[in-house]
């Protein structure tokens, strides 16, 4: 039987080393490792528990900001709420959506969640809870009435409501706003009865697990953001870090905080602050890159080498190979 | 239900420290300083063994 | 040098075989044999209390995983009602603290021991992946709570999303699509980057120290017969 043999290279990172080696049980390591970390989590579970601020109801929304609640109700109706306004995906607006320079990626993605807020956050929900007669013939004369009729009496009422004193519907002055004082009245004391929840969360449907309606009307005032705000949770406020109460947060979302932080992106009115959050995407999705590929990137990759931080990680093995040539 | 046992209700409002634009909670402050303070501890501790090594 | 002995029941195995299942194995097993995957001796120079929060950090997640298999089971509304419910829920928050502290500080090590040397850039690449894919399910789990800070953090990562055009089809407003984006796919992605990270320190072995990685290569000869 004839043999041959040849010759192979073993490279580094074969996992190879043919220098001294000390016994390792890794399975014992491991055992180790989750004793520990049981006992650190549930230590830490039974001595401060965890946040779990109830989630605020329209309800509490109206009861608690009538007037918010019901300036919000008439831009809905107007057409100038938040929602109705944003573009892509809720509904499609000329000129909505954020840039990256020329790149307008919100509205590329099309009007995929359409929302019709008038329809779906008022009067859909007032049509299935008011019996009463006045908010019947005010939903009909609403819906009866041309578009441009309906966005004429309800930016009318929006406006006056803004000019009252406090921002309060019974202070604004007298004008002609058709039904929109009625269906506003009538969506506030709805809500504050506890009856909008369930109409605008489920849509008519009977199963639901998609809160996009629900959260799109609050969000479209200001309660939700004043709350968040009195928390530390506002943008502006390092608030993507921030947990409720005192609590620990998310300390690792730091650098993608920060950039909310500083000019030109906390201020709204100049074309950065208006398209902050797509321009500060494009950043943290670079530097982002630049920490999955840093093993590429001379400067960076050579940081360890210049400041020796592993003479700690190593100082034995270094000091016996400084004892091994001492003693030759 | 939702307080711990012992080093008081986190449910309270929260500190924050100031420095210019940077404003960051006690409780994130704290997490910052021991995650530092173990990475510093890792390399400086004496680890076991040695007389195995072969 | 290998003590397991060969079973002699088992038929021995062709290794010119063309079967995909034998490449596989050899394929595997010539990469990662048991000493390989679950060694008994490391170099010397692992040494340091550093090196503990790797193995740290994949005990977090273990806990987080079992936690949260106790919230999944119940249903997502459990923890408000119910005491156990709550403790299980602060289990699983303070699990996520300790998974992200750890992680960091093995980030740390890794970054100052250049620890990408020696052809080992995907193993970086994936710790990395790991990490993100990590901030991501964390996220989810945020959005899940169904309390007043799901409903802040959904309002403002909605406009985040949406100005990149991503909101249009992950709808962060959507609790069920996010609840099983949370408990069912991101978990399984992140286990396998886990998983695939693990491998590959297994496969290339621990970067050895600078000035050392002459003692990682050699010649050797192999007899053919």
């Amino acid at each position: 039987m004839s043999s041959a043999t040849a010759s192979r290279r073993i490279r580094s990172g074969d996992g190879q080393w043919r220098g001294p080696t000390r016994p390792y049980d890794i399975a014992k390591e491991f055992v180790i490792a989750l004793v520990v970390v049981s006992l650190l989590s549930i230590g830490l579970a039974a001595l401060f528990s965890s946040p779990d601020e109830k989630a605020i109801t329209l309800r509490e929304w109206a009861t608690n900001a009538p007037n918010d609640f019901s300036a919000t109700v008439a831009a809905e109706l107007a057409g100038t709420s938040g929602t109705a306004t944003y573009g892509a995906p809720y509904v499609d607006v000329a000129d909505a959506g954020q840039k990256i320079g020329p790149v307008n990626l919100q509205k590329w993605a099309g009007v995929r969640i359409p929302v019709d807020s008038a329809k779906q956050f008022v009067v859909d929900p007032l049509t299935a809870v008011s019996g009463d007669g006045e908010t019947k013939d005010a939903l009909a004369a609403w819906t009866a009435a041309p578009t441009d009729q309906q966005q004429g009496w309800a930016s009318a009422y929006a406006d006056a409501i803004a000019a009252a004193p406090d921002g309060d519907p019974a202070q604004a002055e007298a004008g002609d706003y058709g039904p929109v004082p009625v269906l506003t009245a009538s969506m506030l004391s709805a809500a504050q009865r506890g009856g909008l929840d369930g109409p605008v969360a489920l849509g008519g449907l009977f199963y639901q697990t998609d809160y996009t309606t629900s959260v799109l009307f609050l969000a479209d005032g200001t309660y939700l953001e004043d709350k968040a705000v009195e928390q530390h949770l506002g943008g502006g406020q390092w608030g993507m870090m921030n947990e409720t109460g005192s609590y620990p947060g998310q300390a690792w979302l730091w650098l993608y905080s920060f950039w909310y932080q500083i000019k030109p992106f906390n201020d709204e009115e100049n074309t950065y602050g208006a398209n902050a959050d797509a321009l500060i995407w494009a950043i943290m999705m670079l530097l982002t890159l630049g920490f999955v590929f840093i093993p590429f990137i001379p400067g960076v990759r050579d940081l360890p080498r210049w400041i020796p931080v592993h003479r700690l990680v190593w100082k034995r093995y270094y000091a016996q190979q400084e004892g091994t040539r001492v003693r030759r | 239900m939702s307080t711990g046992l012992l080093i008081g209700d986190l449910n309270q409002p929260g500190h924050y420290l100031q420095w210019g634009p940077v404003s960051i909670s006690t409780a994130n402050f704290i997490v910052i300083l021991l995650m530092i303070a173990v990475f510093v501890l890792a390399l400086v501790l004496p680890f076991p063994g040695g007389k195995d090594d072969r | 040098m290998t003590a397991i002995a060969p079973d002699p029941t088992v038929p021995a195995a062709d290794p010119d075989s063309e079967q995909w299942t034998a490449k596989l194995r050899n394929r595997f097993f010539g990469t990662l044999p048991p000493e390989k995957l679950l060694p008994d001796r490391q170099p010397s120079y692992v040494t340091s209390w550093i090196y503990v929060f790797g193995v740290l950090t994949i005990a977090a997640l273990v806990v987080i995983v079992a936690s949260g298999i106790v919230l999944a089971f119940e249903g997502p509304q459990w923890y408000h009602v119910s005491g156990v419910g709550h403790f299980v829920n602060s289990l699983h928050l303070w699990s996520v603290e300790l998974f992200f502290f750890f992680m960091v500080v093995h980030l740390w090590g890794k970054f100052w021991m250049a620890a990408w040397r020696g052809r080992r850039a995907m193993t970086w690449i994936s710790g990395a992946i790991a990490f993100l894919a990590s901030i991501g399910t964390a996220f989810t789990g945020y959005l899940v709570q169904t309390n007043f800070d799901s409903q802040w953090i959904s309002a403002e990562a909605r406009d985040g999303l949406n100005s990149v055009g991503i909101g249009a089809w992950f709808n962060v407003l959507n609790v069920g699509q996010m609840l099983l984006a949370h408990v069912a796919a991101l978990p399984l992605i992140v286990g396998i980057i886990v998983v695939w990270h693990v491998l590959l320190v297994r496969h290339r072995g621990v970067v050895p120290p600078f000035g050392a990685e002459h003692l990682e290569t050699a010649d050797v000869e192999e007899a053919r017969s």
